[in-house]
């Protein structure tokens, strides 16, 4: 166990040092969500009715947070991919170490960067307007959602990591993702939809996850939607890991 | 404790109908520099692979210092160090910070200290500071063959060593080999270049279509062609020769 601890600090602070010495990784990743979030505020969202009072900013912070994540996890996909191209996995495999501290580093360094990618996207929204009274409590479990969420995504992401045959393979991971909070209640409320989308909407992982983090920072309880948010990262965790095993299993011996 | 270090006996793999090894047999001596020679394709790399505990064989046996590498793998990457076709080093930190990450994952007491040592012993002490992306092909392979010896394994694969570099940098990498074999360490190079087997090894084995079909000395191996005829010829410089001296092929 210590061994496993051992290596995955050393491994841990080698892809982070990665994300120091390219902090455009962290901008980039953020660009995309700051975009959207200002071309609905300022843009489409004064034709948005949103059914409740309050600013818009607000009403969309959620959902902006999860599309952070989606984009921030094709680094991790890439970073991955780098080593398993490299050789850098390989000659890893080969050495006497915990194995599976080589996808833990990985895994850790990109909770990190998602964090610092959100804390970023949320500066903005404080700028733009964004408001919350909530307290510790609630503010703690939003960073657990979004934490959680970010483990799962980032599970999901290592598998084209160890199996993809391009960069070009990986950097795609992201897009379906990053879409998927447009067909939720991340942007308008789900009842004004078409009959099937409204049930896509309502049956997709990004609708209670969005409205547990609005309900904690607008100090209302989240009730139901929290527990089926947990279900659903825990869930996707569970599953994700799972299928990266295998593909991990299937690459080494 | 023998004196062989590696020991393969009727290896074998295939990859769905494709036969790639079948049936190697190969003694490596302690201390000895061993090439394994074939073209692309003749299961060279697949032997290292499975040598590394990378990938499983099909059929028979292989042993490191006395470790079965499907049964006692963990035994096994003790006593190895792998050096891949491609440098695997990491371009975004230093070579010295490369090195002391790989220090620090063998639970070597002092880190910087093993780091410092291999880079003056490789030449690299100046370029340590820099940042890896900015080697030239020769520095990442010293580098990478570096980051191989760090904590002395007894045994050491290149595979490929010098693939893709050019005769400068061949030069440097050559130099490295003779540098692992002197302290002690098994070395077992594969190559698809027969001067590089030649230049190197204190045995050759030849990989041809998944089985070893010489293996000897270079003296046996040019035993077993029929004598040498005395032929009168003008000995020209190679090409090669001529591309040293004139861009002065100084040691970098």
């Amino acid at each position: 166990m210590s061994r496993f601890v051992h290596h995955t600090t050393a491994l841990t602070g080698r892809s982070l040092r990665h994300i120091l010495r390219s902090p455009d990784t962290i901008i980039t990743t953020a660009l995309t969500p700051i975009a959207m979030m200002l071309l609905f505020v300022y843009v489409f969202g004064a034709a948005i009715d949103t059914g409740e009072s309050g600013n818009y900013v607000n009403y969309l912070l959620p959902g902006i947070l999860l599309m952070t994540v989606a984009s921030g996890i094709a680094y991790t996909a890439y970073r991955l991919f780098m080593d398993v191209s490299g050789g850098i996995f390989e000659r890893l495999m080969s050495m006497p170490i915990a194995r599976s501290a080589v996808l833990w580093g990985h895994v850790l360094t990109s909770v990190v960067a998602n964090l610092i990618a959100l804390a970023l996207v949320v500066l903005v929204a404080v700028a733009m307007g964004f408001r919350s009274g909530a307290g510790v409590l609630a503010w703690l479990g939003v960073v657990g959602i979004l934490t959680l969420f970010t483990l799962a995504l980032t599970w999901l992401a290592v598998i084209p990591g160890l199996a993809a045959k391009s960069a070009d393979a990986v950097s795609g991971l992201s897009f379906p993702l990053i879409f998927l909070p447009f067909i939720s209640s991340a942007f308008m409320p789900t009842d004004g939809m078409p009959g099937p989308v409204e049930w896509f909407a309502e049956h997709q992982p990004v609708t209670p996850i969005v409205n547990s983090i609005r309900s904690l920072y607008a100090e209302q309880p989240a009730g139901e939607d929290l527990w089926l948010a947990l279900a659903w990262c825990v869930g996707l965790l569970i599953l994700a890991y799972a299928m990266a095993m295998r593909v991990y299993h299937r690459k080494i011996a | 404790m023998t004196t062989t270090a590696i020991r393969i006996a009727g290896l074998t793999k295939s990859f769905g109908d494709h036969s790639v090894l079948r049936g190697v047999d190969l003694d490596v001596s302690r201390g000895s520099i061993h090439a394994l020679l074939g073209s692309n394709g003749a299961g060279k790399t697949t032997c290292v692979r499975i040598l590394s505990t990378l990938l499983a064989g099909d059929g028979g046996t292989a042993t490191i210092v006395g470790h079965d590498v499907a049964t006692q793998p963990a035994k096994v990457r003790e006593s190895i160090s792998l050096t891949g076709q491609f440098a695997a080093v990491d371009e975004v930190l230093t070579g010295r910070e490369n090195l002391v990450l790989i220090a620090r994952l063998r639970l070597l007491p002092d880190p910087g200290a093993v780091a410092d040592g291999l880079l003056a012993r490789f030449s690299l002490t100046d370029a340590g500071g820099r940042r890896v992306a900015t080697y030239s092909g020769g520095m990442r392979r010293r580098l990478d063959i570096a980051m191989s010896l760090v904590g002395h394994p007894p045994v050491v694969f290149l595979d490929e060593p010098t693939t893709g570099l050019d005769p400068q940098a061949r030069l440097e990498v050559w130099q490295a080999v003779r540098e692992l074999a002197r302290g002690g360490t098994t070395v077992l190079l594969t190559t698809q270049y027969l001067e590089e087997a030649e230049q190197l090894a204190d045995r050759i084995a030849i990989l041809h279509d998944g089985v070893i079909i010489a293996e000897g000395t270079l003296a046996d191996l040019k035993a077993m062609l029929p004598p040498a005829q005395v032929e009168y010829v003008e000995k020209q410089p190679t090409l090669e020769q001529i591309f040293l001296s004139i861009t002065g092929a100084k040691e970098s």
